[in-house]
């Protein structure tokens, strides 16, 4: 697999997910992706930006445009200093939520793209990583 | 602060959602609405998100409180013109919005809301049918 | 000193192609029918002339060198064009293992020391070699590029959208129904929603072989994406079987309209648009 193309943005407010948004969306139509799928990983974007922000105090995202030579498609790492999850398999079930919101931003997200993985550390941070394929 | 308006049309408000929502300003838009309901006494809300090319879990939250608070103050919501990419996401992401009644475009969603406010009326001043929920 | 087997393959350019040509055409496996033996000719002739002007001392030994551009891309769109057109990997195989052939002979015929032919064939076989497995590795992604797209067309052809009424859309479903596949339902249906300001779809589901609880929560997400953008969804086709094995999987159909028929889920869609179909009345014509 090789990276086409990396940058890294910060998000430590609400406003910084629109343009990290259009950026997302730049990178999308410009790998050819479907509006469906385009729609789906920034909704996805929309929903991990604002778990950051709303648990972390914001963080970091890396976004890339990855390759396989095969299929292209796009790769967000949200990475955090935040409090960090606990118990990932409890908060990656639908409708669990700390923050009495509608509990379907990780579960959903991972539905909405086509690899998705989670690491946490109490007191660290969380990283989530996220690929969406061309055509995925 | 940029604030969405909300348009009076006799006793029917109708938003219609131009950007992409940030937080904040969906809340305002959610504050906004249940007050001008109260203060006009509208029956109906109309919500046209045609230009929306997102709508995430915060944002369908939204949208599902204001149907559910104007339902309590006695106004039914339509939320109209949905993009497919965006009904598709929706449903993936697990929010197929149950409680919200939906219409292809703003005419058909007044024409909705008519049918429905017309039937309300004629079940509350009707002699005929007394049965009620 | 310029390599001797270099000298001798630019020398005896004509040779070559014409022993190249006769270990061509002597293949029983030769495809005239996919391609004259002129169009092979000067195929023929364009990669050799290509292989033999940009071949030197520094790049025999790397058929990845900046010289053999010309030579790779033309390999390419041969091997890409073959796959099109229906060449068998081994017919494939067999134009560019021809040239070592033909390649080998010359050497064969010109060098005179055992040893010096023996190193020299080396190097030109490794080199033919190495352009083989390119060769191959594209002529496989062809194929795949080939089934890729028949597997789209499939696709696109097996989920037609058809308007019925105006304002009634039916999809009719043949085969199973996964997700890859619930997908371009979906992009299709509201696609033509959309288009046609069709407020009722009837999605008959005769044609698929068996619903398990997958393939119902494929269903149950296009019904509620319909019903997000505002219309509404009727399954119909539903056989006995499949009302069985829905209740025994506990599959929840309840907030769903079906209906056993196509027949009956469009009469269903005319109370719904308020519609009323009635019989002529023909007294008057006797
Ligand atoms: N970046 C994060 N840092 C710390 N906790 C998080 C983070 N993201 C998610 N969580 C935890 O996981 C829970 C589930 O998240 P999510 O599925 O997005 O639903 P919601 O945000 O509606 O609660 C959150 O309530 C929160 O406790
Ligand atoms: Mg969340």
């Amino acid at each position: 697999m090789v990276v086409l193309n990396k940058e890294l943005m910060t998000i430590v407010r609400e406003v910084d997910v629109i343009p990290f948004r259009n950026r997302l969306k730049e990178h999308a139509v410009k790998i050819g992706m479907g509006l469906v799928n385009q729609t789906k990983i920034i909704t996805a974007a929309s929903e991990l930006a604002r778990n950051m922000l709303k648990y972390a105090k914001g963080g970091k995202v890396t976004l890339e445009v990855i390759s396989t030579g095969r299929e292209n498609g796009i790769r967000l790492t949200f990475k955090d200093q935040g409090p960090g999850i606990a118990n990932i398999p409890m908060a990656m079930k639908d409708g669990y939520s700390t923050a009495k919101s509608l509990g379907l931003g990780l579960p959903g997200t991972k539905r909405l793209v086509s690899e998705f993985n989670i690491e946490s550390e109490v007191g660290k941070g969380t990283t989530v990583t996220v690929i969406k394929w061309k055509n995925g | 602060m940029e604030k969405i308006p909300i348009l009076r049309m006799g006793r029917l408000l109708l938003v219609t959602i131009q950007v992409d929502l940030y937080d904040r300003l969906a809340e305002s838009l959610e504050a906004d609405l249940v007050q001008m309901i109260n203060k006009t006494g509208a029956r109906g809300v109309l919500i046209d998100i045609s230009a929306v090319s997102i709508i995430d879990s915060f944002m369908g939250r939204i949208i599902g409180n204001i149907a559910a608070m104007s339902k309590i103050l006695d106004a039914e919501t339509v939320v109209v013109g949905m993009q497919p990419a965006v009904a598709i996401t929706l449903v993936e992401l697990g929010l197929p919005l149950s409680g919200v009644f939906s219409a292809l475009n703003v005419e058909k969603g007044m024409e909705l809301l008519r049918s429905k406010l017309t039937n309300m009326e004629r079940n509350v001043d009707g002699s005929d049918d007394g049965s009620a929920e | 000193m310029k390599n001797e087997a270099i000298r001798i393959l630019q020398k005896k350019n004509k040779a070559i192609l014409e022993s190249w040509m006769k270990f061509q055409l002597l293949d029983e496996g030769l495809r005239e029918d996919l391609m004259s033996n002129d169009d092979l000719r000067s195929q023929s002739e364009e990669l050799l002339s290509a292989l033999t002007s940009n071949l030197n001392d520094n790049n025999i030994e790397d058929a990845k060198s900046m010289g053999f551009e010309q030579v790779n891309d033309i390999l390419a769109s041969v091997s890409i064009s073959r796959a099109k057109q229906g060449f068998s990997p081994r017919e494939t195989g067999n134009y560019i293992f021809s040239l070592k052939n033909a390649l080998l002979e010359i050497l064969q015929q010109e060098i005179k020391d055992p040893q010096e032919l023996y190193m020299q064939s080396i190097k030109i076989g490794k080199l033919i070699d190495s352009f083989s497995i390119d060769t191959f590795e594209t002529f496989l992604r062809g194929r795949e590029d080939v089934i890729l797209r028949q597997t789209d067309e499939i696709t696109e052809i097996s989920t037609p959208v058809i308007q019925v009424w105006d304002g009634i859309l039916a999809l009719p479903i043949i085969g199973t129904l996964d997700s890859a596949r619930t997908q371009v339902v979906m992009e299709n249906l509201l696609q033509k929603i959309v288009e046609t300001g069709s407020s009722i779809a009837i999605l008959d589901i005769s044609g698929v072989p068996a619903v398990d609880s997958l393939v119902a929560q494929h269903l149950i997400k296009t019904v509620s994406a319909t019903r997000l953008m505002g219309a509404e969804c009727i399954i119909s086709g539903i056989r006995p079987e499949i009302a069985q094995t829905v209740v025994h999987l506990g599959i929840d159909l309840s907030n769903i309209l079906t209906k056993s028929t196509l027949a009956s889920a469009l009469k269903t869609a005319f109370t719904m648009l308020q519609l009323q179909v009635t019989r002529k009345n023909v007294t008057n014509l006797n």
